[in-house]
């Protein structure tokens, strides 16, 4: 509440700074603009900047750590009976304290120093914000003041503005960085606290997979079970299963597209293509277990196959069907950048056009061909809504397309789903299975660029 | 003599040309390659129809299992609201009284229990709501239509057959006896199913909407918004107009193009460990939900924009700079209002995608399930694709129709969208 009373009265110093500048600035040289270093409009950004980024930069500060500085205070007033303990009771004393401040009912008796607790940091919150609320005000308006007195003819307003939207400008193009590493450092932590409980070796190439944990350390397969190659399997099987439908089909489009439709029909196909592509995933899904499954086991069983109601081969084909676009466009592209002059050389030497594409323009395009394979198969890796809807849950290792099978993006959407206690193996699990999805997609897609920026101007 | 040799030497090229191109062997060579030519070709047009044949496929599937969830069977009683049942808020035994009246071959205990599940379990609500807004009607004895069970809607549309055993059909005799008596005396109808667009999440199919999801979709999509689009095309503009060329330049281009092609699951375990782990944001709130796909789309606007800046021809960068506009003068003033149509286009590609999206959301806990409308951004909330998930594993054939119903509506909203796309790419579309 008083956050965005803040952001309020921010906006609206802002913008009496901007006016309060421009008019000082015109004031200062007694309307003779020429005078100015710097255009009015320079000199009332000035202000407005020197009013709202300081409190705000405040305000980001305060919104990173109150939680975690509130926290702290609260705790250091616990007597040490409640304190002393391991970083795990402290991790539930932290979470009683959070769920009786939220009235969130923990279903237990609470302890009346944790309920004591539980008002203190209630209090210290809003202590906090309104604090906030007027030192953030006390900031703005001294900035305000502050940068209205420097207005001067001579001040080289421009200059300091664009400087500031220089930075700000830096930083923006720093986000992608930082996601970056924010991606490697949650999924190591995680999975690096994972990897102290389970051997790496054993994750890696183990075949049994049955993350279950037990509720008590003597019930039987107490421990759970975490050899992920039947995963790293069944991704292999409906990623072969996807590439199998789309490399030749999207191919195979993309070459009619570019060599042998009429322009009016081209018009036509590729819409259809980008309305392929523009389709959510989860729809996907829906259709592969609702439509396409059913549809394979019921033709299987006229065939006499046993076919599982959850079959790779429903999940793949579909999986196939969704990446056509991405394979053909990609394609589309790269046979498009072949010049001309090869083509004509071919004509020249009597070859027909099918003869033409299959020797000497496909040659050509091959690596970029390869590139867009590298990356279809990346995506096909990494799709999530498909297979979990339409591949099943049981880890199976096999080469059968007709089991059902399970993969890796399945496993950390099922592992991670529901309640779950947040320290188990079980749930841990599911950012090794992240990290080893990432690595492999991130070498797919690296070599693919490289492939592709390689080859991109071999003609030009 | 000279003649005689040029006569036999014309006489052997004769010999030799017809022998080489028009022997068996070459004519048949040439119908096999004209031959395989034509094979190429079929292949090709094969490919295409195949991909064409799929989309019809997949909508055929999903307009077909979808269209029937617009509408909703209700059932007409006549109930009587008498004073002393209002004010017990008995409206159950209201609601039961009035239909037992509209099947006076009912009598006995059991026939009675089965009617009891003709009507929807909100019936008693909706009778509740209409007389809390109304309290004059109390004493009087009103006409309303209340929904239908879920099971007789699917009846009524023909999904459960009256040809099967009994035993394997969801509806007994008694109920279709008794659902027969009612449509004889126009006791049934079918009307649009408003509860579909006004209505959260719920348990029972015939109250399930997807309002709640669509709120919980807009505000997600307005925090994304909010944070990707000025980011990113602040990003895109700092590397295509002053960016030096170096290797920290080199690394951010290599960062963004390798962004764009992580899977999105891993986007969701990053808002995971870090929005929810460290920052211990809520979850299910669609304030995280957006931080998480304004880091996945950013990559996406980003690249398009850096394309629209680069459209924009360099005489206008350097006019700009000779009449004494300052680097940043010349991006603000002149090349961004340039470029800003293609930035558009880019941007609502890029939230169409992020509409789509489901494996982040499902990554920090916007799966749960959620009856109110969403009010603010830390309000639990879900979103169209994840109520598309959740519906799609629920076992009721009704669920199963107002899924494809729910995925008609988030298809429409994503034809909108590129459909403005488009007509701002045609609008705007300037060749210099």
């Amino acid at each position: 509440m008083q956050l965005t009373v803040l952001l309020i009265i921010l906006a609206l110093l802002t913008v009496i700074g901007y006016q309060m500048g421009r008019s000082r600035a015109v004031a200062s040289v007694g309307g003779r603009i020429v005078e100015l270093h710097s255009v009015p409009s320079y000199h009332g950004f000035y202000v407005a900047l020197w009013a709202g980024l300081p409190a705000l930069l405040l305000f980001a500060f305060w919104g990173a750590s109150e939680g975690w500085l509130v926290m702290q205070m609260v705790l250091s007033g616990l007597p040490d009976r409640l304190v002393n303990g391991d970083a795990q009771s402290l991790g539930l004393l932290r979470a009683d304290i959070l769920n009786l401040a939220h009235g969130v009912a923990t279903g237990r008796e609470p302890d009346p120093e944790v309920v004591a607790a539980a008002e203190r940091y209630l209090r210290l919150h809003a202590l906090g914000d309104w604090s906030l609320l007027v030192i953030g005000c006390c900031i703005a308006i001294g900035g305000l003041l502050y940068a209205r007195g420097r207005i001067d003819p001579d001040l080289r307003a421009r200059n300091r503005v664009e400087r500031t939207v220089n930075i700000a400008l830096v930083i923006c193009s720093l986000v992608a960085i930082l996601t970056t590493i924010g991606i490697v450092l949650s999924l190591l932590f995680e999975a690096i606290r994972f990897f102290a409980v389970v051997n790496p070796l054993d994750f890696l190439f183990g075949t049994h997979w049955s993350p279950q944990m037990a509720m008590r350390a003597d019930q039987v397969g107490s421990s759970g079970s975490f050899g992920a190659i039947p995963l790293f399997a069944g991704t292999l099987l409906i990623t072969g299963i996807a590439m199998a439908v789309a490399v030749p089909v999207g191919l195979m489009a993309a070459i009619f597209m570019s060599e042998y439709a009429s322009p009016g029909l081209r018009t036509w196909l590729k819409p259809i293509l980008e309305v392929l592509a523009g389709i959510p995933t989860v729809v996907y899904g829906f259709f592969a277990a609702l439509t396409m499954a059913p549809f394979v086991r019921d033709l299987g069983n006229s065939l006499g196959l046993s076919v599982s109601s959850e079959s790779a081969l429903a999940a793949g084909f579909v999986m196939g069907v969704m990446i056509i676009p991405f394979v053909s466009s990609l394609s589309d592209d790269v046979i498009n950048a072949v010049p001309q002059s090869l083509r004509d050389g071919s004509y020249g030497l009597g070859a027909t056009k099918s003869e033409t594409i299959r020797l000497v323009v496909l040659p050509a395009a091959l690596p970029g061909i390869v590139a867009a394979i590298m990356l279809a198969v990346s995506r096909a890796i990494g799709e999530t809504m498909i297979v979990t809807m339409a591949a099943g849950l049981t880890a199976n290792l096999t080469a059968n397309p007709l089991d059902a099978v399970t993969t890796v993006t399945t496993q950390i959407a099922t592992l991670l789903v529901g309640d779950q206690e947040f320290d188990s193996p079980k749930t841990l699990s599911a950012f090794g299975l992240g990290l080893v999805l990432f690595v492999v997609t991130l070498t797919l897609n690296m070599v693919a660029l490289r492939v592709v920026q390689k080859y991109r101007e071999k003609y030009d | 003599m000279t003649d005689l040799v040029e006569q036999d030497t014309r006489a052997m090229s004769v010999a030799v040309t017809k022998s080489r191109y028009q022997s068996e062997e070459f004519s048949a060579r040439l119908r096999r390659r004209y031959a395989a030519e034509r094979r190429f070709r079929i292949a090709g047009m094969v490919a295409v129809g195949i991909a064409s044949l799929m989309l019809v496929v997949l909508l055929g599937s999903i307009v077909s299992k979808g269209y029937t969830a617009f509408w909703q069977a209700q059932i007409r009683l006549e109930v009587t609201l008498d004073k002393q049942q209002v004010e017990e808020r008995n409206y159950t035994a209201l609601v039961r009284q009035a239909l037992y009246a509209q099947v006076p071959a009912a009598t006995d205990r059991a026939t009675r229990r089965s009617l009891n599940d003709l009507l929807s379990s909100g019936a008693p609500y909706e009778l509740e709501a209409m007389v809390n807004a109304n309290p004059s009607l109390i004493g009087t004895t009103q006409t309303v239509w209340v929904r239908a069970d879920d099971e007789i809607d699917q009846f009524m549309k023909g999904f459960i057959r009256r040809d099967v055993p009994e035993s394997e059909r969801r509806l007994n005799d008694v109920k279709i006896a008794a659902i027969d008596a009612l449509v004889a005396n126009g006791s049934i109808r079918s009307s649009f199913n408003t509860t579909l667009f006004t209505a959260g999440d719920s348990r029972e199919p015939e109250q399930a909407g997807i309002l709640g999801a669509v709120v919980g979709s807009a505000l997600t999509l307005v925090v994304t918004m909010l944070l990707s689009v000025p980011i990113g095309i602040a990003a895109a503009v700092y590397l295509e107009e002053f960016a030096p060329k170096n290797r920290w330049t080199d690394l951010i281009e290599v960062n963004i193009n390798n962004l764009a092609a992580v899977p999105s699951i891993i986007f969701g375990l990053l808002g995971l460990a870090v929005f929810l782990g460290f920052f211990g944001l809520p979850r299910s709130a669609p304030l995280v939900g957006g931080l998480v796909m304004a880091l996945m789309t950013l990559p996406v606007i980003i690249i398009a924009s850096r394309v629209a800046l680069k459209a924009v021809p360099p005489s206008i960068r350097e006019a700009a700079l000779g009449v004494g506009a300052s680097p940043l003068q010349t991006v603000t003033h002149h090349v961004l209002p340039l470029a800003l149509p293609g930035i558009l286009t880019g941007t609502i590609i890029g939230m169409a995608r992020a509409l789509g999206e489901t494996a982040p959301l499902l990554m920090i806990g916007m799966v749960a399930f959620i009856v109110d409308i969403p009010g603010g951004l830390t309000d639990s909330a879900t979103a169209i694709p994840v109520q598309i998930y959740m519906w799609a594993d629920s076992p009721e054939r009704a669920f199963t129709e107002r899924t494809s119903a729910a995925i008609l509506i988030l298809l429409a909203f994503l034809i909108l969208m590129n459909g403005l796309a488009v007509f701002l790419r045609k609008k705007f579309e300037r060749r210099w």
